[in-house]
């Protein structure tokens, strides 16, 4: 606010000062010049009618000539006086609608808007530096699930966009460098309420400046970055950044996990989905036979290593192997995207093939051609666009492996869910009969849309109703909060995943055992089911009725009412 | 030699004499304070204050602030003098004279404070 004063008063100082002296001179040569009054004695204007006289003339108003008409001399005044202070007035105005205008002076008012808006939060924030795809996707989704997020990114056009996009709650927005400490400053790093922040522009440097500073000005709070390298992933490391998100890294991962475990693969895409998305059909990758990997990049390195480490055979198609270094495993030089390269990295045999190059065209090129040669290829393509989704959609491959949607994906469920992914990291222990069962039970749940997945904390403050039940030394089991409040023999549908008490994590509890005050959960169903399970925590009422089935009343009238009938 | 400074100078010094030129004399005598003196005292503190604007150190507010006092105090003498005069129609009596010269005092204070901090900075300048 005080840059904006001063830039005020700054710019102002010359056309104030122009405007006083006319004033000045006008009103002084109005009171020394004689007129006559009505009956031709001689008068002198006093100051006070003189300063009201000018302050219409000058501001084009023109009251007429009071409080007697001028003689010859006054109008002479009048008329150089009126040139002067009409010119100073449209200076003093032109330079105040051109401050207005002005490009600093519009920044300033914008960032200190922003500033007391960041100020007024009440609410845990996640602070997202960055709102290209993947910060788009990843806001997006936040907001959805009524969650807080502030934005930051260096180009205008892109802050300016959130106003008009539909966005369930307000997302301030500051159009600023986020490698600039005082911009994160401004938009809450140090704020009692963020709970996080998140580096997702597309410049790795500006990534690693983000969590570096965020690390060292706000220490508690969870620090997550994109890294589209191994060094500057290590370097991240090194000074703990509590999430590193490489997004090929995590497709390959995932891409291993599917080959080892499908229905793994099927229940982690499902849980980690967008809620209301339909449900994705399985894959089953291909092992018997050699894969082709086109693009030996960042991407086609992870997938050969993924490969290799499934005991794959791998050829790699790479047009410039030169430039992106030679894979130990067999190389044809080429595109990919002409039958020539394809049929000499012998695609009639091949099992997979990935088209995985940074060019969109290019990889549905390599599919189509991939296709036209061996029409049972099993088929993975990279798509670098977001607005591409349609055409790759058309080409219709078995997996496709999109940067920006899985990093956001990979991130929200990190800041809203992260239980999960401790659940998923117990369920790779488990055998593959294990999720297609639990996959199988998803499926009843919820039908043929993505489940909503939550944590539950039984902790201090919430779940109130359950609290004072479990002191009381009551029994209540994760089967007792999946019955429906309102009629109890019908269970809702929902699943508890895991429940973490302490340092124990216990994947898919015995319905039957209790639940202990302090306990986070990890629930899966579809919406109406946590609203319901929210009553029943929350009011003592509902509560006993759906352990003992009775509606007690609970006014003092009605349970003596009630005492009466049963005595 | 800085002319900016010159005219800074020039103007705040001069707020301060047209002030106490105003301010001698009878208090109650209208003969010894002229209607043009409180004018030109108006005007010239008014630039003054103006030329004060935007100058962010904690001296310019200092500064600042004694104009703005010294501009309340003549504005109020110079509303007097139209209520007496204009509007109210009683003229110049030594009660209405009193209160005019005495505001105009009070903003003589704060005159003379501006230009003690003007000589402060310049000395702190020359050291």
């Amino acid at each position: 606010m005080e840059t904006i004063v001063f830039l005020i008063l700054r710019r102002m100082r010359q056309p104030l000062l122009t405007l006083l002296v006319v004033y000045a001179v006008a009103i002084s040569g109005l009171t020394l010049i004689p007129g006559r009054d009505a009956d031709g004695n001689v008068w002198y204007m006093s100051i006070f009618h003189a300063f009201y006289f000018v302050s219409y003339m000058a501001t084009t108003i023109g009251f007429g000539e009071i409080p007697y008409a001028f003689s010859d001399a006054q109008r002479l005044w009048v008329s150089l006086s009126l040139y002067a202070s009409v010119i100073a007035w449209i200076y003093a105005f032109g330079t105040i609608l051109a401050l207005v205008q002005d490009r600093t002076f519009q920044e300033a008012l914008a960032e200190y808007r922003f500033a007391g808006r960041i100020r007024a939060m009440r609410e845990p924030f996640h602070l997202v530096c960055g709102y290209g795809e993947t910060g788009t996707a990843l806001v997006q989704s936040l907001t959805e699930r009524g969650q807080h997020a502030v934005v930051i990114d260096i180009d205008e056009a892109r802050t300016s966009i959130i106003q008009l996009q539909e966005l369930r709650e307000f997302v301030p927005a500051l159009h600023g460098d986020a490698a600039v400490t005082r911009y994160l400053q401004e938009a809450g790093l140090q704020h009692s309420c963020c709970a996080g922040v998140v580096a997702l522009t597309d410049d790795n440097e500006v990534n690693l400046k983000v969590a570096i500073t965020a690390k060292l000005l706000n220490p508690p709070i969870k620090v997550i970055s994109r890294a589209d390298s191994h060094d500057i992933e290590a370097n991240m490391a090194s000074f703990g950044t509590d999430h590193i998100v490489d997004p090929f890294d995590t497709f390959a991962a995932h891409l291993a996990v599917a080959f080892q475990a499908p229905c793994l693969y099927l229940l982690q895409r499902w849980l980690t989905g967008r809620e209301g998305a339909v449900l994705s059909e399985p894959v089953y990758p291909p092992q018997d036979g050699h894969w082709i990997v086109c693009g030996y990049g960042r991407f086609g390195k992870a997938i050969c290593r993924r490969l290799k480490g499934e005991g794959i055979e791998v050829v790699v198609i790479e047009a410039r192997p030169q430039v992106t270094g030679q894979p130990d495993t067999k190389l044809v030089t080429g595109l990919g995207t002409e039958a020539e390269t394809l049929l000499e990295a012998d695609i009639e045999n091949a099992a997979g093939l990935v088209a995985g190059t940074d060019n969109d065209a290019n990889n549905l090129s390599i599919v189509m051609t991939a296709r036209e040669l061996n029409s049972s290829v099993f088929a993975v393509v990279r798509q670098n666009q977001a607005d591409n989704r349609d055409i790759i959609a058309a080409v219709d491959a078995d997996m496709v492996m999109h940067p920006s949607a899985i990093i956001a994906d990979k991130i929200r469920v990190l800041l809203a869910t992260p239980m999960l992914y401790e659940f998923i990291s117990l369920a790779l222990y488990q055998d593959e009969s294990w999720a297609c069962e639990l996959a199988s039970r998803v499926i009843a749940l919820v039908g043929d849309e993505v489940p909503e997945t939550r944590e539950w904390s039984l902790g201090e403050g919430e779940a109130s109703a359950l609290q004072e039940y479990l002191t009381e030394g009551g029994h209540f089991s994760a089967a007792d909060l999946l019955r429906d409040p309102w009629q109890r023999e019908r269970d809702l549908k929902a699943i508890v995943l895991l429940i973490r008490r302490r340092n124990d994590r216990m994947l898919l509890p015995d319905p039957q055992d209790a639940l202990k005050a302090g306990d986070r959960l990890l629930i899966c169903g579809n919406r109406a089911a946590f609203t319901r399970m929210q009553w029943t925590v929350s009011h003592r009422h509902t509560l006993d009725y759906v352990k003992t089935g009775r509606d007690v009343p609970q006014s003092w009238l009605w349970r003596r009412l009630a005492q009466r009938s049963r005595g | 030699m800085n002319p900016e400074k010159v005219v800074f100078g020039f103007f705040i010094v001069l707020a301060l004499t047209l002030n106490f030129g105003f301010f001698v004399g009878e208090i109650e005598n209208p003969d010894h304070h002229h209607v043009y003196e409180l004018f030109a005292v108006i005007v010239v503190n008014l630039i003054a204050t103006v030329l004060k604007f935007g100058d962010r150190s904690q001296m310019g507010a200092l500064l600042l602030a004694t104009s703005l006092v010294a501009i309340l105090q003549l504005i109020a003498a110079a509303v007097v003098w139209t209520f007496a005069v204009h509007i109210m129609g009683t003229g110049l009596t030594p009660v209405v004279v009193a209160s005019i010269v005495s505001l105009s005092g009070g903003a003589m204070l704060a005159n003379v404070v501006s230009v003690i901090l003007l000589i402060i900075e310049t000395v702190m300048l020359r050291r």
